[in-house]
């Protein structure tokens, strides 16, 4: 630790050192194996750098040697608590190039599922920050309700967390007899439990005192960074692709009611009767990413609702997945979907053959977890955890 | 105890027979103690927590479970990193639960059920688990681990801050009752609970809550758990301890946790006076019958130490963890003076004799309150002590003024 030589430490009597610590890649608060390279000074942490390439498993290469339905089981792995949207956003890609047209149906049935992957990985985030800060009981609070999520996954395609459900073409089976059902009741069930989460992490004092005014991130540095999803959104900046995404995204949400949740004139989306936003909070800190990710569960659920109406009346079939060595026509495409933790881009160059040339994702969580240096610099060691757990990175995503 | 066995033995054996003896009964309750808590806390948690917790070992309710961990840690092995110091790292866990063992000695399970009876023990109680600390500033520092040096560090920073309030609170029962003995100031809440020191007046009910705090930050416990936070120091200063090392800073954390809410239950809330004075005349009785009325009182103060842990064990898994600042700043900041706040406003109130809820009590309302006795006569110069109130003031050993 001390570098200096005896007669330096005698000279200036009382001298601090600067600490070079480790944290990760196994550490209980890095969300996986993300390794951070602090620099502190007593508590106070003067340089963080985060080094990832843990989890690389070569995806992208994978993708080069398989056909697009093939790939579909490693887009799950990429944000595995996300694995649905992950589906979703590979098959819209696919679906570009063949310039399929998609059944009434399988749309809504895309929305429904996609949405509640959206809760379901917004849990995770929630629960996961609790225990970053130190409280255990809501990430088990969220668990719970996740589990019934995940049992209507298991009921729709077999799979609870690696899905592989939505494919190119429409998903691989319609949703069984009785589904929405379930679904509309556990809606109904999850909605009021939510107030719990706003009781024991959203207003609570301790929450607040830990969350607000730290890592405060300026929407032009969110933007500089190319942040996306909640992040960008706890900014300020109102951005969603939902609705400002391609047009073969955003035709999905066709005649969807939402509004994009961010603080728009000193004020958030007033639909339904949120936690009042505490006087300590800053736009742009940890709080209020934490904050925008309560209010999507909230929007998904009407989302979700009205997607069960949609396709209950709704034309045409689930969609016929396109064959296994379906030849792709000659061409690249770029599509972005909005994930749970941000936009997630999937590209893809064929040449004419029924595996692509270059398959390539562009992920959210690693521009979102560029920031960490610039929002941790100054901080103290404890909001380290704090304002890593709030940009909800999953390290899946990130090495890919 | 030792006057007993001095009648058929020399007093210096008696002496230390009686010490032994003591010391082997305090011994059982850390050891059961922690045993219990560790079960109690698996299990709360999980019931909090919408899980089962324990369920197999010893049966449905896994009562086993803490006991079969200890023995899994007992056959682990001992390791010691190669950084650490090594004499110091073996050497913390019995700087930490020494101290822990030691409070115990002056701790009061019931009137004269006291290892040892002292007239100081409040000071001594809280001068002893002021020491626990330097055990975990030792693992700390001999860890040769970086997040153990940063728990001892945090560690040795809250100490500093939360030993002051939490003698500021402890002072005001001692100078409410005229005495450091907690036997005595036990004693002096005999009758009904409007005798606890809590309902004294509105301001030793605030200061309980002050001292609660700050204990619950001076045992280490969540949500001051900073030494430990695991989502930060991965687990502080016992990072680098395993097997039955890690165990005795474990049995000293729950110890500590049962002295801290016994003193609070002597403090504040009439020790082994139940809320309904129902063993006073027994009591009274003498011989058999006092051994069954202080049995009672004995029960009624580990329910009272129980429920402490209990309330601190709920705290722990529904708060966060708060930052480091932010611990001093609740202690410098809030506790401290609201602690000096109360002290003036406590010690005011018993000195102008201002109501009290015995008034409302029909069987207190002839008297006063066996705290406000010794001041009232200072004030008004009269003695108009019920028969109720000397009795009381006389069952304690004499008041030290």
């Amino acid at each position: 630790m001390a570098t200096a030589n005896r007669e330096q430490i005698i000279e200036l009597d009382v001298r601090t050192d600067e600490l070079l610590v480790n944290m990760g890649p196994q550490h209980p608060s890095t969300h996986g194996v993300l390794r951070l390279v602090l620099k502190t000074d007593g508590e106070i942490v003067t340089h963080v750098e985060p080094h990832i390439g843990y989890l690389h498993r070569c995806a992208e290469k994978i993708g080069e040697n398989l056909t697009p339905r093939q790939w579909i089981p490693y887009t799950d792995r990429m944000d595995y608590l996300a694995a649905m949207n992950m589906n979703l956003g590979w098959s819209l890609c696919v679906e570009k190039l063949l310039q399929y047209e998609l059944p009434e149906k399988a749309r809504h049935l895309r929305v429904i599922i996609a949405e509640l992957g959206r809760i379901a990985s917004h849990l995770v985030g929630m629960g996961a920050y609790g225990l970053d800060l130190g409280t255990f009981s809501p990430f088990l609070y969220a668990f719970r309700e996740r589990e019934k999520i995940l049992n209507l996954f298991e009921e729709a395609c077999g799979a609870r967390l690696t899905n592989s459900y939505i494919t190119p073409g429409g998903a691989t089976a319609d949703l069984p007899p009785g589904w929405l059902e379930k679904c509309e009741a556990f809606l109904d069930q999850f909605e009021p439990v939510i107030a719990e989460y706003h009781a024991l992490l959203t207003t609570n004092a301790i929450f607040i005192q830990r969350t607000a005014g730290i890592g405060v991130m300026s929407a032009e540095m969110a933007i500089d960074y190319g942040c996306t999803g909640p992040v960008l959104r706890g900014s300020g900046v109102d951005h969603d692709l939902r609705r400002d995404g391609e047009e073969r995204y955003t035709e999905m949400y066709d005649g969807y009611a939402f509004e994009v949740i961010v603080q728009k004139d000193g004020h958030y989306p007033r639909d339904h009767d949120y936690p009042p936003v505490p006087p300590e909070a800053v736009l742009g800190d940890c709080w209020h990413r934490f904050y925008v990710r309560m209010l999507e569960v909230v929007q998904a659920i009407d989302i979700i609702r009205q997607g069960i109406e949609f396709y209950r009346s709704a034309e045409g079939d689930w969609g016929h997945p396109i064959k296994l060595n379906t030849k792709l026509p000659k061409g690249e495409v770029y599509l972005e979907t909005e994930c749970p933790r941000g936009q997630m881009g999937f590209y893809l160059v064929s040449d004419g053959s029924a595996i692509p040339w270059r398959t390539r994702a562009r992920s959210s969580c690693f521009c979102n977890l560029s920031v960490t240096e610039e929002l941790c610099r100054g901080c103290l060691l404890a909001d380290v955890p704090a304002i890593v757990g709030s940009l909800d990175i999953v390290m899946g995503e990130i090495d890919r | 105890m030792a006057e007993f066995f001095a009648q058929y033995m020399p007093a210096g054996v008696a002496y230390t027979l009686t010490a032994l003896i003591s010391a082997a009964l305090l011994l059982g309750v850390v050891g059961v103690g922690a045993l219990f808590f560790i079960w109690a806390e698996r299990k709360v948690a999980g019931r909090i927590q919408d899980r089962l917790g324990p369920t197999r070992t010893g049966g449905k309710f896994g009562w086993l479970q803490s006991l079969a961990d200890g023995i899994k840690l007992l056959t682990k092995e001992d390791i010691a990193p190669a950084d650490a110091d090594k004499t110091l790292f073996r050497l913390a866990p019995y700087v930490s639960l020494a101290p822990s063992y030691a409070a115990l000695l002056a701790l009061p399970f019931a009137d004269g059920w006291v290892g040892w009876e002292i007239n100081t023990a409040m000071f001594f109680l809280l001068a002893v688990l002021g020491l626990e600390v330097f055990g975990v500033i030792l693992a700390g520092y001999a860890s040769g681990s970086k997040w153990s040096l940063f728990g001892g560090m945090r560690q040795a920073a809250q100490v500093v801050s939360y030993e002051v309030p939490l003698g500021m609170c402890g002072v005001i029962p001692v100078f409410l009752c005229g005495t450091m003995s907690l036997t005595t100031i036990g004693n002096m809440q005999a009758g009904w609970f409007t005798n606890w020191l809590i309902f004294h007046d509105p301001f030793t009910f605030l200061v309980f809550w002050v001292y609660f705090t700050c204990a619950v930050a001076s045992v280490n416990r969540a949500p001051f758990d900073l030494a430990e936070a695991e989502s930060e120091l991965v687990a502080g200063f016992h990072t680098e301890y395993s097997g039955l090392r890690w165990s005795f800073f474990f049995m000293a954390e729950y110890n500590s946790m049962l002295v801290v809410s016994g003193l609070a239950a002597v403090a504040f809330f009439g020790g082994w006076n139940g809320p309904v004075p129902i063993f006073a005349s027994w009591k009274a009785a003498g011989g058999g019958w006092e051994i069954v009325a202080n049995l009672a009182g004995c029960i009624n103060f580990i329910m009272k130490a129980v429920l402490g842990v209990m309330l601190m064990i709920w705290v722990r898994w529904t708060l966060p963890r708060l930052r480091i600042d932010q611990v001093i700043t609740t202690c410098l900041k809030y506790c401290v003076p609201l602690a000096a706040f109360c002290f003036v406003g406590a010690l005011s109130w018993q000195l102008f004799d201002l109501p009290s809820p015995n008034d409302w009590v029909p069987a207190e309302r002839a008297g006063r309150a066996a705290v406000r006795e010794p001041w009232a006569r200072g004030t008004t110069g009269s003695t108009q002590s019920s028969a109720g109130t000397s009795a009381r003031l006389a069952q304690g050993s004499e008041v030290h003024r």
